[in-house]
């Protein structure tokens, strides 16, 4: 056995995905990822983006049209059994069988791996003790998902899949599983996962990659893909009337980019101290009237507008 | 009015569409009744003739019955079979022969009645009886004809013997189909299937596991079914008990086998059950559920006798009705496993996991 030290806990070349059909969808075209043991990666990306179908061709779920997949320097379709067992998977959509309970349920997906945790311990691990004796059929859409990352912890995975983990959970279920997948992590074990959040991708994520239409455009740290955008703040200002255009407010000092969305604008700044007085006296020099203004670090919502125009989440505009 | 009725119209409209572009659909609602109403009116068609088939047992040459055949053979009307075996009783059942005359044991005294076998429910048999009976009367000048009529009423005979086992195994199919197919195109539509193939959790045991629940689930519905018709209508197995459970254990098998064919591939519900039907109707018809599969033309007898469900009924049949050990039925179990083996081979072989 390799030496997982020196091993990543995940290595894909050249990876594509063709779905066929009327057109073909092709879905991933292209992606190399290399994850080292112990990290926590993150696979961000707009609705179609490729995420779940990258992520169900490392879990060996899906044949990829092409490319290489190495994972726990194993290969799928070779040492399936082992990788089977040393890694945990959560699927974007599972429905799990309505009338068992969480405990059985958990009980069932524990007695397919030859060692893992206990059934109480998994319960414990997305604190669902209370609900043990529940019907699936009775749980809410968090409980749910909760469930689901305990059946995919239940093996003891070394290298954890998580496809949305947090998607539709109230912002204290969020977090609760944000310890968990944090504490899974701090034990020296990998996670990947795909979110749109980015305060969970910032949060979580070692490294993130942002996947755009079947393509990784940006890789790295969340606070190196910020910083490589120059300008680390962002300031959001709307005037009740007579809007400014966009090249009057790059004029400002320091001001790197700005893009206008309907009445709000997007400043990127290097320097809030400075561009921040220039554009109050800017306003009342043009004898304008600032209806609202805020000022807030850069996210990686702002590297994806920056990298392609658009939003992550469409219709949803940079809320974060 | 013109926008009162736009939202009927357009829902109806995309009711139409909706239904005109499932391709299963417009087969069971138009191409079905039409093979139904085949498949009947061939099992029931009108013979071109009408004849009356008469069975003559023990008839030996220059005797009264030698008599009476060639009184037959002369007349177009009737269709003269000579069993050699039993198996008049089994014909006579299958309404493959209308009557049955058994040479009585003392041939040579003229007086004892003549021992007439029919199926009083049927009215081609009561019509056989009258017309030989007829040409009896004339053959002897008008002497009164003696007869005694008798019935095949004794329990295993009866049609509720007969309809039992026929129920038997048209549920055994029904719920290895469905118990097996419906469940797994279930899984795969709601990504179980996929989660489970993401744990160490071998195939075979997931494939097996659903096979053996089926089993499980079949022992009350069995028993149930054969209690009811014991305690109501007397309904009794002739034959082995321990050999009717193999007949039964192998027959649940074998359409777990072809429901897993089934879900084998299927994607949706829609699909499997479009398959599921399109297997089950044709053997509710042909394989001799509800009225002997003998019915049908001679042609179709290899057709009718390859179907699984056939097979089930004749080996549940030989066992309940007949009292036939397992050997003599080899034939059925044959074509049992070999539908249940293949099926089982070629759905793991092409089964979609992924
Ligand atoms: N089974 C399939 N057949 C055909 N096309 C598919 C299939 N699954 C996904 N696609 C297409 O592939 C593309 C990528 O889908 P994928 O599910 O990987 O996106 P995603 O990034 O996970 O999106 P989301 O954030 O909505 O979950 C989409 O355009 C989708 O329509
Ligand atoms: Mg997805």
């Amino acid at each position: 056995m390799s030496d997982p030290k020196v091993r990543p806990a995940i290595h894909c070349r050249q990876l594509t995905k063709t779905y066929p059909g009327r057109p073909p969808v092709e879905a991933v075209r292209g992606v190399d990822l290399e994850v080292p043991v112990g990290e926590c990666f993150g696979l961000l990306g707009p609705n179609g983006a490729g995420k779940t179908t990258t992520m169900e061709i490392l879990e060996g779920l899906l044949d990829a049209t092409s490319g290489d997949v190495e994972i726990l320097g194993r290969h799928w379709g070779t040492d399936d059994r082992e990788l089977r067992e040393r890694i945990g998977v959560s699927l974007q959509e599972t429905n799990l069988s309505d009338k068992l309970t969480v405990g059985e349920i958990v009980k069932l997906f524990r007695s397919f791996f030859r060692t893992g945790l206990t059934i109480s311990q998994a319960i414990e691990q997305v604190a669902l003790q209370e609900k043990v004796n529940a019907r699936f059929s009775k749980l809410s859409g968090g409980q749910k998902q909760r469930l689901a990352i305990a059946c995919s912890l239940v093996g003891d995975p070394e290298l954890l899949f998580l496809d949305e983990p947090t998607t539709g959970l109230d912002p204290q279920s969020r977090r609760q599983l944000w310890d968990v997948i944090s504490g899974f992590r701090n034990a020296g074990r990998t996670v990947v996962l795909t979110t749109h959040y980015m305060d969970e991708a910032e949060k979580l994520c070692d490294r993130v990659a942002i996947v755009d239409n079947g393509k990784v455009i940006a890789l790295g740290s969340p606070r190196q893909l910020i910083s490589q955008l120059g300008s680390e703040h962002v300031l959001e200002p709307s005037w009740v009337n007579n809007p400014p255009t966009e090249a009057e407010l790059r004029t400002l000092p320091s001001v790197t980019l700005v893009r206008r969305e309907d009445e709000r604008y997007l400043m990127s700044v290097s320097e809030p101290h400075l561009a921040l007085p220039a554009l109050l006296d800017f306003t009342r020099q043009t004898g304008r009237e600032l209806a609202s203004l805020t000022t807030r670090h850069a996210t990686l919502e702002d590297v994806f507008v920056t990298l392609t125009g658009r939003h992550l989440r469409d219709g949803d505009k940079g809320a974060v | 009015m013109s926008h009162r009725f736009t939202p009927l119209i357009e829902l109806t409209l995309a009711r139409v569409r909706e239904f005109f572009r499932e391709p299963a659909a417009i087969f069971w609602v138009y191409g079905f009744p039409l093979i139904m109403a085949i498949s009947l009116g061939i099992a029931f068609r009108e013979k071109p003739k009408q004849q009356i088939t008469v069975d003559l047992v023990g008839t030996t040459e220059g005797s009264r019955t030698g008599e009476l055949r060639e009184l037959l053979k002369r007349d177009t009307r009737f269709v003269v079979h000579e069993p050699t075996t039993e198996s008049w009783k089994k014909r006579l059942r299958d309404g493959k022969t209308d009557l049955v005359v058994v040479a009585s044991s003392d041939p040579a005294s003229g007086d004892s009645p003549w021992e007439f076998w029919q199926e009083p429910r049927r009215a081609e048999s009561l019509l056989a009886r009258q017309a030989v009976e007829n040409l009896l009367l004339k053959g002897q000048g008008g002497t009164v004809v003696v007869i005694a009529d008798q019935e095949l009423n004794e329990a295993g005979s009866r049609y509720i013997d007969f309809l039992i086992p026929g129920l038997l195994g048209m549920n055994l199919m029904g719920g290895g189909l469905f118990g097996v197919g419906f469940v797994l195109v279930d899984m795969r539509v709601k990504k179980l299937l996929k989660r489970f193939l993401a744990t160490p959790l071998r195939h075979s045991d997931f494939l097996l596991s659903v096979m053996l629940s089926r089993l499980l689930f079949m022992v009350p519905e069995i028993l149930a079914l054969l209690g009811f018709s014991w305690l109501v209508f007397g309904v009794q197995v002739q034959g082995s008990f321990l050999e009717l459970v193999a007949v039964i254990i192998l027959g649940g098998f074998c359409f777990a086998g072809v429901g897993l064919l089934i879900a084998s591939r299927a994607t949706t519900l829609e699909t499997a059950s479009g398959l599921m039907n399109l297997l089950m109707l044709p053997m509710y018809v042909l394989s001799g559920v509800f009225f002997s599969s003998e019915r049908f033309p001679a042609a179709m007898q290899p057709l009718v006798k390859a179907l699984p469900l056939t097979a089930l009924n004749e080996a549940l049949r030989g066992v309940m009705l007949e009292g036939e050990s397992l050997p003599a039925l080899w034939r059925p179990i044959a074509t049992l496993v070999a539908w249940g083996a293949v099926s089982f081979v070629i759905a793991l072989r092409i089964f979609r996991w992924k």
